[in-house]
């Protein structure tokens, strides 16, 4: 039967991109399951984009270790798979001698975790390092070898990459039912599709307990921990060269000044307990703690500069560890739950994890000959010279049609996006940067929709911002009973 | 790639560009123009209403009649000028500059000139810049993007809709949006008076019956994929009355909050940039900080009527082209603002001419009054019957008026609002 699967990956963040990823490496029939219209619009997509340098935790928590071993991942993936990443540095800083004695103890879980040239500053050291610093800094830590990506253009490069070496992608197909028998599992989707599965891995981020319900595996909830951050211009005076952390406290590593990956400048997040797991709703009061927590790093930071705001919930666990098990109620299946913070960092050591996991409970592994772990690299007019630009616009005229004034996006970048299977307006988003800068769409939105029209033969009306019922536009003007002036005090009707 | 040498670049062909453009070619300077969108008229191409030209042609014409008359120029002159070209770089040096610039049909442009014209326009505030909380569903427009929409492409952002900001393109937008056959819920604007002209408060709310929330904010917004409500808010003493807020049910949240100069490129070039237009600081002849390069129209400060735009875009052709004649340049002197204003453009003055100065107030009065001084002393009075924010000030002062004053290096010229 050609729907019956080796492995079924249940969830399309970062978590279960880069397990279906990690196996297309071998001879498996793997099929990726995502209930949303795209991949990384989940948890995968609002999160501040660090990655971590391993000294928050020590080693005996295993988010510990494997945010450690994926942290030193990055540099070859970013070669496979051309996602924006820099390892920009970390830096802690401490503002009293009692924080100081806080940045001690991370200073000696960086050592126990092997954290590459990490180091103790004074107060001129971190002021060399950074000259933006409140001068107030008592002095703090050096972790050269944190960094930063573009979270979501992982997730693409990861599936992209994953799709390339025969991993089928399922969207819109969200897990509601299942059956198994001795052999394998079959998992049904909301709209009535179904697949076949021998091994199912549940890592379904802040859904995790609900699949492991459905398949009547361990019993456990996950609560969500939201966290809300805001974006500022490119040109905001607060962007520094390194990601800047308070001192942690007891519940949150505390809000952080991050130079993104693409040049704009972060401040957030909040940790806070939810009900809600789609809870994107963010508040006055939030944004005021935001601010005030990220000048006390670094004065300049300006409510002037916000282009906009997003929240993403973390999906925790009782004792806030990753839960990465074989179920032992049922056989066949791995929880890969409470991938909270420093989930981005570990996901590729989350991967091999697994992987070795799946071996372990006799999984048969065979490496796949023909495995390629490259994917093309599109070139994006921002990060090129004049020169290259103008051979590449011979080429390509497209690349010479500027689409998105504000972050620079041609349309050959657009219509790339497309042809990738992202046809929804936050998907080329996150694929192009299109409509994520200071303009924030209000001069390309229109013009964006054309294109997708034009490339798929989708209408207007069916275009969407990120499926669902996140639909754009209504109808066309005259599809409605024209109105007239009202000048006898009653509304005409037509 | 296609390398081109003029005297002038324009930059933007929207009413300021052309012009500029026209001004410049007029005096016998060679031009390029160079405008991002396939047609030229910028902004103007989607404002069908009318209320254009008033002051200009002293007839009302619609915006893509008022473009019209100046694309015809632009067309019939020797401009040469490239649509669908958007530029990307200024590369400003001591002996000239070159002006970079792409488009699908030529690729790279370079352009080699000795002067440049800044008339890139503005871009519209959003949900980001004003902080409105809630959740992040589809459905959140800017009115600019809406009336876009509707007046150009023929398609309707949504059936049911409430406006945020009482400026003249949010009443426009009220009225078109009823006219297209959608409902709008209300207008909501945080000032206690509204922003916009009362021949537009009058023509697209009460004649459509839509409710004007004055000193109200939209407090937060709901929906998880497209807008479903909003809840708005009354403010007493600048504070949220909690209590009071009520929700209204609504598909689309049009935000008419206000604009900002484009002003990248500049920033990019070195460009002093004067933190409260957003805008280059100019000095008399609207000269920027970098030598050779001019602003005018939006993208030098917002204005509320095209015919302000095209006036001093005109102005501004004609102290490029004094400016590549002229070898040696004119004494100028420091120009600041007062009391009761937010800005006055140019930020210099000059003393053997008119100076022409537009200004914006931070008050809204009736019986104010405009007054000049010069280094403590009063050059100039004049009565101003209604002053508001969003209603520029245009003034000129005659070369007659400051003739009998003494001028040094420190002189300064203020000008200030009184009540
Ligand atoms: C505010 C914030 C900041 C953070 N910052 C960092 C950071 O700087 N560095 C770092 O390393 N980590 C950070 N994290 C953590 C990181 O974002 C997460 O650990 C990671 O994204 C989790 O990925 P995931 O794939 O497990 O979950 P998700 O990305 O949520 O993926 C799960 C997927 O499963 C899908 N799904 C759910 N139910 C079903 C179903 N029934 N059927 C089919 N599909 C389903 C969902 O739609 C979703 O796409 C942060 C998190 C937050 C919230
Ligand atoms: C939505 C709206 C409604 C208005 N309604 C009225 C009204 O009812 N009555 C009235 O009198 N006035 C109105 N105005 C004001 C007036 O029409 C405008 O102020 C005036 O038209 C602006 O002219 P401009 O040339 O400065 O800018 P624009 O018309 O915006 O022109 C700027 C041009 O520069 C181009 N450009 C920008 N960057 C680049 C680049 N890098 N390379 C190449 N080209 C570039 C743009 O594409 C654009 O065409 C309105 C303004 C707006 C924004």
């Amino acid at each position: 039967m050609s729907n019956l699967f080796d492995v079924a990956v249940i969830g399309a963040g970062v978590t279960g991109a880069a397990i279906a990823r990690k196996l297309s490496s071998y001879n498996l029939k793997t099929v990726l399951l995502e209930k949303e219209c795209d991949v990384s619009f989940g948890v995968s997509k609002a999160n501040s984009g660090i990655i971590h340098g391993g000294f928050h935790h020590d080693s005996s928590m295993l988010k510990s270790r494997l945010e450690a071993r994926g942290n030193l991942m990055y540099d070859q993936l970013k070669e496979e798979l051309h996602f924006p990443f820099k390892r920009c540095g970390i830096l802690v800083a401490a503002f009293s001698t009692d924080e100081m004695r806080t940045v001690e103890k991370l200073y000696n879980n960086g050592l126990e975790n092997k954290s590459i040239g990490i180091e103790l500053c004074n107060h001129e050291r971190m002021l060399n390092l950074e000259p933006k610093l409140n001068t107030d800094v008592t002095g703090g830590l050096f972790a050269p070898g944190g960094g930063i990506i573009e979270p979501y253009r992982f997730v693409f490069s990861l599936v992209e990459s994953a799709r390339k070496n025969g991993v089928e992608l399922l969207t819109e197909f969200k897990v509601t039912g299942s059956r198994s028998n001795d052999e394998s599992y079959t998992v049904e989707s909301a709209d009535g599709r179904q697949i076949e599965a021998r091994w199912i891995v549940n890592a379904a981020g802040l859904y995790c307990d609900e699949i492991s319900r459905i398949f009547d595996a361990e019993e456990y909830e996950i609560k969500p921990r939201k966290g809300e951050e805001f974006l500022l211009d490119r040109n905001a005076s607060a962007h520094t060269d390194k990601v800047i952390f308070p001192a942690p406290s007891k519940h949150s590593k505390g809000m952080l000044v991050i130079p993104t990956a693409e040049g704009t400048t972060m401040v957030g997040p909040t940790a806070q307990m939810v009900d809600n797991k789609e809870s994107s709703s963010t508040s006055k009061e939030n944004f005021q703690t935001i601010f005030a927590s990220a000048r006390r790093l670094i004065p300049q930071v300006s409510e002037r500069d916000i282009i906009t705001s997003f929240t993403g919930s973390r999906p925790t666990l009782a004792g806030d560890d990753f839960y990465i098990e074989p179920s032992k109620r049922i056989p066949r299946f791995i929880h890969v739950a409470g991938i909270q913070s420093p989930g981005l960092t570990a996901a590729p050591a989350i991967a091999e994890y697994v992987k070795d996991l799946l071996k372990t409970e006799g999984l048969q592994l065979a490496e796949k000959a023909d495995y390629d772990p490259c994917i093309e690299k599109v070139p994006r007019f921002r990060n090129l010279s004049k020169e290259e630009l103008a051979e590449l616009v011979e080429e390509n005229p497209a690349y010479g049609e500027l689409v998105c004034r504000c972050e620079n996006v041609t349309e050959a970048e657009i219509v790339a996006a497309i042809r990738k299977d992202h046809i929804t307006l936050d998907g080329i988003k996150f694929y192009t940067r299109a409509m994520m800068g200071r303009c924030q769409g209000g001069f390309c939105t229109h013009k964006i929709m054309k294109i997708i029209c034009r490339e798929t033969g989708l209408s207007m009306d069916e275009i969407t911002k990120r499926g669902g019922g996140s639909w754009l536009v209504h109808k066309e003007v005259g599809d409605y009973p024209l109105r007239s002036r009202n000048l006898d005090g009653e509304r005409q009707q037509p | 790639m296609k390398e081109i040498t003029k005297d002038v670049v324009v930059i933007g062909g929207g009413s300021a560009g052309m012009a500029a453009a026209g001004e410049v070619v007029g005096k016998g300077h060679s031009v390029v123009l160079l405008e991002r969108e396939e047609i030229l008229g910028g902004i103007l191409n989607q404002c069908i209403h009318n209320g254009f030209g008033l002051h200009r042609f002293k007839e009302e014409l619609t915006g893509p009649e008022y473009a019209e008359r100046y694309a015809r120029i632009i067309e019939e002159s020797q401009v040469e000028y490239y649509t669908g070209t958007t530029v990307s770089e200024i590369d400003s040096r001591e002996d000239g500059k070159t002006v970079f610039a792409f488009s699908s049909e030529h690729g790279m442009l370079r352009i080699n000139c000795r002067a440049v014209v800044l008339a890139m326009g503005c871009r519209e505030r959003n949900r980001g810049n004003i902080g409105t909380p809630g959740t992040r569903p589809a459905g959140v427009y800017t009115a600019g993007l809406a009336q876009r929409l509707v007046n150009m492409e023929g398609l309707m952002p949504g059936s049911k809709c409430v406006i945020v900001g009482s400026g003249d393109i949010g009443l426009i937008m009220a009225r078109r949006m009823s006219w297209a056959g959608a409902e709008v819920k209300g207008v909501v604007e945080i000032q206690p008076y509204p922003a916009g002209l009362t021949r537009n408060i009058v023509q697209c709310l009460n004649d459509f019956d839509i409710p004007l929330h004055l000193s109200h904010v939209v407090s937060k917004i709901y929906g998880k994929d497209r807008v479903e409500g909003v809840d708005i808010t009354p403010l007493k003493n600048g504070m949220e009355v909690t209590e009071e807020t009520f929700h209204v049910e609504c598909d689309t949240l049009l935000l008419s909050v206000g604009l900002v100069p484009e002003n990248e490129i500049a920033r990019n070039t070195g460009i002093k940039i004067n933190p409260e237009t957003n805008g280059p600081l100019v000095d008399s002849n609207l000269m920027t900080s970098v030598e050779g390069i001019f602003a005018c129209g939006n993208v030098l400060h917002v204005h509320d009527l095209v015919d302000y735009v095209s006036e001093e875009s005109q102005r501004c052709g004609e102290f490029v082209s004094t400016y590549l004649k002229a070898g040696d340049r004119e004494q100028q002197y420091s120009m600041v603002s007062g009391s009761n204003l937010k800005y006055v453009i140019p930020n210099r003055f000059s003393s053997g001419r008119d100076n022409h100065f537009y200004m914006r107030s931070l008050i809204v009065r009736n019986h104010a009054e405009l007054v000049f001084s010069l280094d403590g002393n009063e050059v100039k009075r004049k009565k101003i019957r209604h002053i508001q924010p969003s209603e520029m000030i245009s003034f000129t002062l005659k070369k007659e008026e400051l003739a009998d004053f003494n001028l040094d290096e420190q002189s300064r010229l203020e000008v200030s609002l009184i009540g």
